[in-house]
């Protein structure tokens, strides 16, 4: 039976994480992400799990290695500046190929920036991050509903494939209240043993999980390793929703809390006979490159909205291959791209 | 322990304090439900050595992933083995709060007052007058500090159970490291929460001495500095 519940989307992401089969979070103060860690003190111990509110975001993404590497589904949050600090971790789980769930509640930058509501650290999520050659998967909900759903999805993803995965929200997102339905009863999702995880040897050669191979070609063939994987969640894990694309002369191609900015005026310009369509990517990595270049083949013209200089932009382009018919709109900052802004930019095209 | 050549340099006390971990552990019987956390640093191979579960942590982060793990897996044996750059410089805060919180872990704190691996850049615990990488007019006390006393730092902490500082310079002192390290492990065993036990270790390479003058200078200028004996014992 589902139940509908009123919820802000920091704590319908926390209760994802619950209703995944969460073990262990552990997280440090920042706004506008709050909600989360202090919803996550009171449910962890509610579910007999383990909450600690950490140090630094230093000390709590590498608790969640701890708990990973012990076999433990674990998570951490936090806004963007934090999230800065816990690439060092990310880039640790990626190399150890270890699971973990990192939700980011973007704020505005560089620095210390503002508290509001921004998109900016679309790169640092999707093009690495940390130091080496790896990627996290990145999902961008877009709703308080999807905050529930690619939190819980996304613990059983990095167990799949031994990844990190982030969940790139924004302020707004976070913040926002909104209906969110899920089954009562809904079971953890999608369960993997753990043959590798730290348990104590007993029956068993010692098990020892590492990212620092010094033998010679070793660490070459790791990466090579790594690819191959990279390369599988490319072609199977790719996420999106497309609105009105089929006989669209514009689209646009926003994510995120933009992505619902953009929808008002989707339908706005509709009734005025614009035909204009939207595509908002659920995940930035693995980008939908295919789908996008399936539209460019259409003839159709761009219009990429963020709450950045034009970060994603990029990977519409790589996917477009015409910067003629690419537009771009997008507010700094903390700023939020209006309806009239767009729709003047739209009637511009 | 698993039969390897070992990479510590010739001197090194690393291969001897793994020994005492290793017979610590198969004397205690606790081989199966061992979790080590190995640091960054010259022991940062410690799983090439020990036949338990051992993992690996970013950087000073050791005490954060033993907590985690022990949170986990509260019935096993969770252990950090630390160096004096991990444990006393770039892991202050972690060692610090896993310490306050009353971690029922165990640390292994090997303080030989310099980086090895790196090349014998000054740490934390370089003792004033000492010559090293990055302490070419020896370590001042006016422009690079004093040495830090993790151990005395962290006695005032309610949460930490018992601390030793102890040496392997001589065969006495090393049945005491081995005591010592039993005793935090049995601690850990009892529920009694943190405890850490520092082991004042030679690096003759990064000393530029011999084995043999190495240990004694840890008895004749690091234990000048570095007092021997138990900090606290609240077990």
């Amino acid at each position: 039976m589902k139940t509908r519940y009123l919820s802000t989307g920091n704590e319908a992401c926390a209760e994802g994480a619950i209703r995944a089969g969460c073990q262990f979070y552990a997280g440090y103060p920042i706004t506008p992400q709050n909600e989360i860690t202090a919803y996550m003190s009171r449910r962890m111990e509610e579910t007999g799990w383990t909450f600690i509110q950490s140090e630094s975001e230093l000390s709590a993404i590498s608790m969640v290695f701890g708990a990973s590497v012990a076999g433990a589904r674990a998570m951490t949050s936090s806004s963007s500046p934090g999230i800065s600090l816990k690439q060092e971790g990310i880039s640790y789980l990626a190399g150890c190929e270890l699971p973990g769930v990192i939700i980011n509640v973007m704020r505005g930058g560089p620095g210390l920036g503002n508290i509001s509501t921004a998109q900016s650290d679309y790169f640092q999520a999707t093009k690495g991050g940390g130091h080496g050659d790896y990627h996290s998967i990145v999902y961008a909900p877009a709703s308080v509903q999807e905050m529930f759903d690619f939190t819980y999805k996304a613990f059983a993803k990095a167990d799949e494939y031994r990844t990190p995965v982030m969940i790139l929200a924004d302020g707004t997102l976070g913040q926002m209240m909104e209906p969110v339905e899920f089954d009562d009863d809904i079971e953890p999702s999608g369960r993997v043993t753990k043959p590798w995880a730290m348990t104590g040897a007993k029956g068993r050669k010692a098990n020892s999980v590492k990212s620092l191979l010094l033998g010679d070609g070793v660490l070459e063939r790791h990466n090579e390793k790594l690819q191959e994987k990279y390369n599988e969640i490319e072609e199977k894990e790719v996420m999106y929703h497309d609105h009105d694309t089929d006989d669209a002369d514009i689209v646009m191609v926003a994510y995120g809390t933009t992505g619902r900015i953009a929808y008002s005026c989707m339908n706005k310009l509709r009734e005025e006979g614009v035909k204009i369509g939207l595509f908002r990517p659920q995940t930035l990595w693995p980008f939908p490159y295919k789908e996008i270049s399936h539209l460019a083949a259409q003839g159709t013209k761009f219009l990429v909205i963020e709450m950045s200089s034009g970060q994603m932009l990029q990977d519409v382009r790589m996917a477009v291959q015409d910067d003629k018919r690419i537009s771009f709109w997008g507010r700094l900052g903390g700023g939020i791209p209006t309806e009239e802004e767009i729709i003047e930019t739209v009637k511009k095209m | 322990m698993k039969d390897a050549p070992t990479h510590y340099c010739p001197g090194c006390g690393h291969g001897l304090v793994h020994r005492l971990i290793c017979e610590c552990i198969d004397e205690m019987g606790l081989r199966d439900t061992t979790i080590a956390v190995a640091p960054v640093g010259c022991a940062v191979l410690a799983y090439d050595y020990w036949d338990f579960d051992t993992t690996e942590a970013a950087h000073g982060r050791t005490p954060a992933v033993a907590t985690a793990i022990k949170r986990v897996h509260p019935k096993n044996l969770v252990f950090t083995y630390q160096g004096d750059g991990d444990l006393a410089a770039i892991g202050t805060a972690e060692i610090i709060h896993a310490g306050n919180r009353g971690e029922n872990i165990s640390v292994i704190f090997v303080n030989n007052g310099v980086y090895g691996m790196t090349g014998g850049q000054m740490a934390p615990t370089t003792l004033l007058g000492q010559r090293t990488a990055t302490s070419q007019f020896t370590r001042r006390s006016d422009k690079e500090g004093f040495p830090l006393k993790i151990m005395e730092m962290m006695q005032v902490l309610p949460g930490v159970t018992y601390l030793e500082r102890t040496s392997i310079h001589s065969p006495k002192e090393v049945i005491n490291a081995k005591r010592a390290i039993k005793k935090s492990f049995q601690t850990q065993i009892n529920g009694n929460g943190f405890s850490m036990v520092e082991i004042i270790s030679p690096c003759p390479t990064y000393w530029g001495m011999t084995p043999v003058r190495s240990m004694k200078r840890i008895k004749e200028e690091v234990m000048e500095e570095y007092e021997l004996g138990v900090v606290k014992d609240a077990s």
